[in-house]
Formats: structure tokens, sequence, C-alpha cells
């Protein structure tokens, strides 16, 4: 479409500004981060890198970390063979209410967080009458999880021709065989991108978390969320926020750049798979 | 075994399709749809009155006091109207950056706002509201940028509330609109431009209408999101109840209530999922 010049230039700086309104806050909490200051005094009155020192050497943030990465580490892998799964019978296979397993498998991200949090605790504490535990998270996030893997492998295999598997079928492979052979070659990016997205969802839910964590127990999230009110921890908070920040945002670019470079590849130059890296 | 199986499976795709699905839909359908069942059937029970504790006797009391309490009717308002607030502010901040990525910019500059707008998507979120934080705080980054100006931000309460959440969900919107926007054949602008339309008719005529799909698809996670959260209102908030609060409040003390209140935001989203099918929103989800 011609626009104007004048348009154009209007676009172009709502641009500059929804993305400057999207990126400052994340900047502000790194420089926060290194601030000398106890408070969120701004301008920060000096710079350090004492409070990164303090946050590893705090033995309740390091387990949180540790405890996080063991509940992502595992939900993903849950998520992981629960899309896979899905996901192959959604791309291969004809069957009644094909369409309802996309709807059900987004359900879970779609709905409220304290919806599905508050459902999952009910289930655990009034029915199976379990205690909150590693369990019961790991349940928990690998729910909401195994829409990412879902989405991301099946957009790979509805560009990949079932042909293939069906010809190995055919020369007698196992399915096992027939999987390990030609569709886990094909679609490895495509997991590996939905496990990082995974990953980095699982590490930084925090609502669902409350709900199904167990007592004592810390996720990364929790940890800052108990902690963001105690005044002396705030600096230890801030370079806590700036980990996350990383290991949250790392995966994200990651996963696109795995997927961009399968989809250019496929379409001849197109932009992203946007339904592929954005779940819902 | 392996053999066996394979000749089991072999020429029988039904079976096949089954045994893909068992795992996945077994989950899906009696862990996640069967919790949603429990939590009904737990929004029935009562806490005895003496001991404290769960009766599984069925009452319909936690549901008379969501209706007819005017404390919990105005915090149901409250939440449907910030959500309803965040919902277009999103739409009104994610439509031109997503004009500009889909219709203006040549593929490279696209591709770099797609990771911008992308990378900060799911991740940090908890983060995010702690920045916000600090930038809204009384000696923060907002009151000394308005400063010279001579006037004072929100600080903490509603307003901030408003603000924070559209920041957090701004990038589900961009994408649904972005895609919706890029399936728009540039043939159909240059046809009603050829025609004598202007840019503000062609925008008002044949863009507006067939990107409404994708924003109410944006729209379905903006209101969503909104209506269940409680950690923007504790960080950012001075004190007002939301539907998230409430039930996190009450889940340790009374879990039934906690129950009753958390369909109050399933039913509002039932009916919006359905009013967002019928205009057809699904296929840009």
């Amino acid at each position: 479409m011609r626009l104007s010049r004048g348009s154009q230039a209007l676009l172009r700086i709502s641009t500059g500004i929804t993305l400057a309104f999207i990126y400052v806050p994340l900047l502000v909490i790194v420089v926060y981060a290194f601030s000398v200051s106890r408070t969120f005094e701004w301008p920060p009155p000096g710079f350090t890198f004492d409070w990164f020192d303090l946050a590893f050497d705090n033995t309740g943030a390091r387990d949180a970390f540790v405890y996080s990465v063991k509940t992502g580490l595992l939900a993903t892998a849950v998520a992981l063979v629960l899309g896979t799964l899905a996901s192959l019978a959604v791309a291969r296979h004809r069957f009644f209410g094909r369409e309802t397993v996309s709807f059900l498998v987004i359900l879970p991200i779609a709905l409220p967080g304290i919806v599905t949090g508050i459902a999952l605790n009910s289930t655990f504490t009034q029915v199976l009458g379990i205690d909150l535990s590693l369990f019961t998270i790991v349940v928990a996030h690998a729910t909401f999880c195994i829409v990412v893997v879902y989405n991301n492998v099946i957009a790979r295999l509805r560009r990949l021709s079932g042909s293939f598997e069906e010809a190995s079928a055919d020369l007698g492979a196992t399915p096992w065989q027939t999987f390990r052979l030609i569709t886990l070659p094909n679609t490895r990016t495509a997991l590996v991108a939905g496990a990082l997205l995974a990953f980095a969802l699982s590490f930084d839910e925090i609502i669902v978390t409350t709900f199904t964590v167990g007592a004592g127990d810390q996720t990364l999230p929790i940890w800052i969320f108990t902690n963001f009110s105690r005044p002396n921890q705030l600096p230890i908070v801030n370079a806590v926020a700036v980990i996350v920040i990383l290991i949250s945002i790392i995966p994200v670019y990651l996963a696109y750049r795995l997927t961009r470079e399968e989809s250019t590849a496929a379409r001849g130059g197109a932009p992203v798979a946007s339904g592929a890296v954005t779940a819902p | 075994m392996g053999r066996r199986l394979a000749d089991l499976f072999h020429g029988r795709p039904r079976l096949q399709a089954g045994a893909l699905l068992a795992g996945p839909v077994g989950w899906l359908v009696v862990g996640y749809l069967g919790s949603l069942a429990v939590l009904l059937v737990t929004s029935f029970w009562t806490l005895g009155e003496l001991s404290g504790e769960i009766e599984q006797t069925f009452t319909l009391d936690n549901f008379r006091d969501v209706v007819e309490n005017d404390v919990y009717r105005s915090v149901t308002g409250r939440t449907v109207l910030i959500a309803g607030l965040v919902t277009v502010t999103d739409a009104l901040l994610a439509f031109p950056l997503a004009f500009y990525m889909a219709k203006i910019a040549g593929p490279r500059t696209r591709g770099l706002l797609l990771v911008a707008v992308l990378m900060p998507l799911w991740s940090a979120y908890l983060v995010k509201i702690f920045a916000w934080r600090g930038i809204l705080s009384q000696e923060g980054v907002l009151n000394w940028a308005l400063e010279p100006l001579g006037i004072e931000g929100p600080g903490y309460g509603l307003v901030a509330v408003w603000l924070v959440m559209s920041y957090i969900w701004l990038p589900y919107m961009v994408i649904p609109i972005y895609a919706g926007l890029e399936r728009i054949p540039n043939t159909l602008l240059s046809a009603s431009e050829d025609m004598g339309a202007k840019p503000t008719y062609t925008f008002r005529r044949v863009i507006l209408p067939l990107a409404l799909p994708a924003v109410i698809a944006g729209s379905i996670f903006t209101f969503s999101l909104t209506l269940g959260d409680f950690i923007a209102p504790t960080l950012v908030g001075s004190g007002e109840q939301f539907i998230g609060t409430v039930v996190r409040d009450n889940f340790t003390v009374d879990l039934p209530f906690a129950a009753a209140f958390a369909t109050v935001p399933i039913v509002i989203m039932i009916v919006y999922l359905l009013v967002a099918r019928r205009m057809g929103a699904f296929e840009h989800l």
C-alpha cells in the first residue's frame, strides 16, 4: 500500500515508541541490578557488581535456582513426549475429533493461570490426597508446556511430506525405527525449539506454581516473590531478576533462530512460522 | 516383540492414531479436564462451621456469595473492567506496530522486529512486573523523568495495574494481528487504491474488516490472562482486590469458596470464546 510520507513517518515513530515501551523496563531492571543503592533510587548513585556476588552466595536463591532448573527439565521432558505424540497423531492421521485435540492442548494456557492452578490443587489435595511436591509442580508445568512442543512440531510435520514415513513402513521398518530414522532427524530442530520454549515457560511461571508448590519448596520466581518486600533483599532480588531475564529470553531467541532457518528454506524466504514460536 | 508390534500396527491407521493419542489425550482429559471438573465439584462443598474442615456436602452457598455479595460483585466488575481496558489498550498499541511490520517494513527489518517482539513474549513475566514496581516507585524512573514537567507518575494503584497488564500482554496481541495482516494480499490494497479509495477509506473498509478476527484472537489472550492475574495487583496495586487476589487469598482458608470464585473467569471466558469463534477468530489462534 502506498502511504503518504507523513503517515509512513507516523507509523515508524509509533513503532519505535511501542518497541521502546517493550524494552525500557527490561533495561531499567538491568541498571537497577548494578546500582549501589538499596532502594529503587533513580538515577543510580553509583554502580557495583556486589549484588551478583551476594546473589550467587545466597543459599535461598541458589536452592531456588536449582529447584527451578530441575522442575523445568522434568516438565520439558514430559511435555516433549506428550506434545510430539499428539502432533504426530494430528498431522499424520484422520480421526473423529481431530480439531478438538488442538483446542484441548491450548486450553491450559488460554484459561487464566489461576484456574489451572486451583483446579490442579483441588485434585491433588482433595481427590488424590497427595502432598504438594516436585511431582505436583512437574505435572502442572508439563500440562501447560505441551502446547509449545505441539505447535512447533506440528508446524514442521505439516511442511514435511508423510510419504517418507509411509515408504519406511512399507519397506518393513517398525514404527520405532521409522520414528528414529525418518521422523526424528527431520523434526529435530522443531523439537529442540519446542523444548527450549517449554523450559523458558516453566522457568518463569509463578501463578500455577503458587498453587502446586510443596510447603518449604521454592522456585526462583517464588523466591523473588517472597523476597521483594524485604527491604534489605532488594538489590539481590534485582540481580536475580536479571538472571531470570537471561535464562528466559535466550532460549526464546535460540528457538526463533532454529525455526526461522527451517521455514526460510522451506518457504523461499518468507519470515517465520509465527504460529510455531508463539504457541497460542 | 518390536516386529510383532510393527505387524500389529501396519496398515491400521486407526490403531496407530489411538496409540499416539492415548498418552497426551489421556493426560489432558483425565488430568486437566478432570481437574476442572474437580474444581467445579469442590465449589459446591463447604467448610464445616466448627471444624473448619472441608465437608463434602452439596450447597449453593458459595455461588450465592459470589453472585449476591456486593464486595465480590465489585471485585468481578473491577477485574472485567481492567481486562477490557487492557485489551483495548493493547489493540491500539499493537495495530500500528503489526501494520508497519507486515506491510511497510522490508524483509530484514521485519525479521528484526519480529524477533524483538517475540523474545520477551513469555519470558520474565514476574521480572517485568517487578521492573515496573521499580519504575513506578516514589523515587523511581518515572517520577524522575516527569519531574521537569512538574507532574507526578500514577504511583501504585489501579492505573499502575492497567499500565503493567497492558505492558505484559502486548506481544500476545501483536503476533496474531501481524499474522492476520500478512495474510491480506497486497493486490487487494492496490485494487482499492486503483479504484480511487484514499488510504483512510482502504483502511476502514478493506484492512480493518479483514484484520478484525485476528484482533479478536489476540484479545482472547490479553483478556483471559488479565482476568486471572494476581501478581500485578500485588506488586503494583494499592490493595485493590481482583478475582485473582480473592482466589489466592481464599484457597488456603476456604478452598470451596475459592473454587466457586474461580469459576467466574471460566464462565466469562467460555462466553468470550463462543463469541470469538462466531467472529472467525479461531483461525487466527
